[in-house]
């Protein structure tokens, strides 16, 4: 990370108000690309949470589980990053579909804490099971030489990969407005979100409109697992240190809300991001202090539907 | 709302026998098992006084999330408040009467009891949970940063005690420790189960049911659920002010998510509501930790995983109430795993 106004005590007052401009911008990019990553992480917790009000507490295993698998690609095989991404994904699903089929779709619409206990357990075995696999060492997922180069966007130049995190993030929020706003099977998950027996009176399968929705939160999960390596590195314990950041910024959110969650993981990594620039001492107290202060004043989120 | 499935710990049995013969029984099979554990483990006294500080936790946890409803993963913030204010008051402070320092701890945990549930009470569901989480983080952080009153990640070593009532000291085998510890836990055990079968516990179990219901029939939900967070923070406290004794250490894990993750699991291993179950649990979890995480931590992590999935499925109710069904002589419950 560039430029923390280590040159501050230079002799002008213009050349301070250079270094501050850079360190500002510094800050702003790298806080906008971090919570590009979080959105794309927290966006399936989101709509499973709001779709199927389950309180998943694997999601954070299921965006290790990609980044595990990614590693191994480029890693062990040698294979390319985009194919890493895809099989990343893919395979991700593969192993999550077991999980919804035979141990989520008991906890629907049962009480939270029950919830929250089965999905800790699950995060818990994936811990546990990636660990036995894998060893107990941190994965790198190398990128492609087209994404560690530097990128000059006119006044300034920023690391190529924050630049495809940050489309990427644009793209999932464009992708996912669309696929719930303007397709069939969005109408038909909003109709579920508003009320399921209805919507299953009327002829729509739920179950496989959750599955659907479930594979898409999970797939989601994987992408940003294996493109936010670089913010969130991909460790033994990732299911658990970051399962708090995940669930902190849907409830900050709202569940089920695509805007309110893309405003949270940008006030959060804002927050995050300015903190350990300034203050990298007490980074994460003031993460959590702001949490607090804001849970405390929206209980419902940003933009949370009341139950 | 809640919901029935919940409705797994409704306590209060009707009984042909007083009330108070079970009690009884009940605090003398925890004096036979602490008796048992000192003549059987005498080289593990260590552990089970652990045990014992992490049983006052998890109690407390019961207290809000069992008789109350209000699910926490952020328990150990009291646990800790307890162990770092008998720490700062024995190092810092120069208090060394054990008495005194448990009576510090218990203050400590219900002041954080109060401002944790003035600040949790405050929302629902999701957002209550992740406030839990966000305070344990905060106070966690805050334990790690100011390392000029808590040594940081090194813990805040250096705890010397005087003798209990100056006769018994805490010696190196830990004897004192783990008596004096499962007198404690007798007393706070027998305490608890007169405040759950009080008004004021039955009033809490109303709430935990369905506080619209109880808001309807005149009584003010806010206060007394706070009511049980003070209490629950004191004995989340004494846990930690116990911890701080025995080991003569605090560290950072004293006031942690994982720690407060583990007291929950071994809370519903055991069986909410019943503050059996939360002993039952306890002690069963932390035997099992001892034995595998010897071998492999993450074998313990994988095992204790599929056991939480397993328990969800199996027996929502816990141990302890899966042990009444099988042995015919719990109520029938109204729950479908």
């Amino acid at each position: 990370m560039p430029g923390c106004g280590c040159e501050a005590a230079s002799p002008t007052a213009l050349h301070g108000l250079a270094v501050f401009m850079q360190t500002t911008l510094s800050i702003a990019t790298d806080a906008f690309a971090y919570g590009m990553v979080l959105f794309i992480i927290s966006i399936g917790l989101s709509l499973t949470m709001g779709l199927m009000r389950v309180v998943n507490l694997a999601h954070g295993a299921f965006a290790m589980i990609g980044g595990y698998i990614a590693s191994y690609i480029t890693r062990d095989l040698g294979w390319g990053y985009v194919p890493a991404i895809l099989l990343g994904v893919a395979g991700t699903i593969i192993i999550a579909a077991p999980f919804e089929r035979l141990l989520f779709r008991r906890i629907y619409g049962k009480p939270e804490l029950l919830q929250v206990l089965m999905t800790i357990g699950i995060t818990f075995c994936v811990i546990g099971v990636t660990n036995y696999f894998f060893g107990p060492t941190l994965k790198t997922i190398p990128l492609p030489d087209i994404l560690t180069r530097p990128v000059d966007i006119g006044f300034r130049t920023i690391a190529a990969h924050r630049l495809f995190v940050m489309a990427c993030g644009v793209g999932v929020a464009a992708a996912l407005w669309f696929l719930i706003e303007k397709t069939g099977f969005g109408i038909k998950l909003r109709a579920a979100v508003d009320n399921a027996a209805m919507t299953d009176a009327l002829g729509v399968r739920t179950p496989v409109v959750y599955a659907i929705a479930f594979a898409v939160a999970v797939g989601l999960a994987a992408f940003g697992g294996i493109i936010g390596a670089e913010f969130l590195p991909v460790e033994p314990y990732y299911a658990l240190r970051y399962m708090v950041l995940f669930l902190v910024v849907v409830s900050v959110g709202g569940a089920g809300s695509i805007l309110g969650t893309l405003v949270a993981c940008l006030a959060l990594g804002a927050v995050d991001t300015v903190g350990r620039y300034l203050m990298p001492d007490f980074g994460n107290f003031f993460f959590y202090a702001a949490v607090i202060a804001i849970v405390f004043a929206f209980p419902r989120g940003f933009f949370g539907r009341a139950q | 709302m809640t919901q029935p499935a919940m409705d797994v710990s409704a306590g209060a049995p009707t009984r042909s026998y007083p009330l108070y013969l079970r009690d009884i029984a009940g605090v003398a099979a925890i004096l036979v098992a602490g008796a048992a554990g000192y003549w059987l483990f005498p080289d593990n006294l260590a552990l089970l006084t652990r045990i014992i500080a992490v049983a006052l936790l998890v109690l407390s946890l019961d207290l809000i999330t069992g008789y109350c409803g209000v699910a926490s993963l952020g328990q150990a913030t009291l646990f800790g408040a307890g162990a770092y204010a008998v720490g700062f008051a024995c190092v810092h402070g120069g208090v060394t009467e054990p008495l005194t320092l448990m009576l510090i701890g218990a203050v400590a945990g219900a002041t954080a009891g109060l401002a944790m549930g003035a600040i949790m009470l405050r929302a629902h569901g999701l957002a209550q949970l992740v406030l839990s989480i966000a305070i344990v983080q905060l106070g966690h952080e805050a334990a790690n940063k100011f390392t000029g009153y808590t040594g940081g990640s090194d813990g805040l070593a250096g705890l010397s005690v005087n003798p209990l009532f100056g006769v018994f000291e805490f010696d190196l085998w830990g004897r004192t420790a783990y008596l004096f510890g499962l007198a404690l836990l007798v007393v706070v055990f027998a305490l608890l189960r007169v405040v759950v079968s009080s008004p004021f516990g039955v009033l809490c179990r109303g709430v935990r049911q369905d506080p619209v219901r109880v808001k309807a029939m005149g009584a003010f939900v806010f206060p007394v659920i706070l009511k049980m967070f003070v209490i629950s923070g004191a004995v989340a406290g004494l846990g930690g002010a116990l911890a701080a004794i025995s080991t003569q250490v605090v560290g950072l894990d004293s006031i942690s998510f994982e720690l407060s993750a583990n007291a929950l699991v071994m809370l519903v291993l055991g069986g909410l509501g019943t503050l059996y179950g939360a002993l039952v649990g306890t002690v069963i979890f932390m035997a099992f930790e001892h034995v595998v995480s010897a071998i492999n931590p993450f074998h313990w992590l994988t095992m204790v995983g599929a056991l939480l999935v397993a328990v969800v499925l199996v027996a929502p109710g816990g141990l302890v109430n899966l042990a009444g069904k099988v042995g015919g002589i719990g109520r029938s419950k109204g729950s479908k795993p």
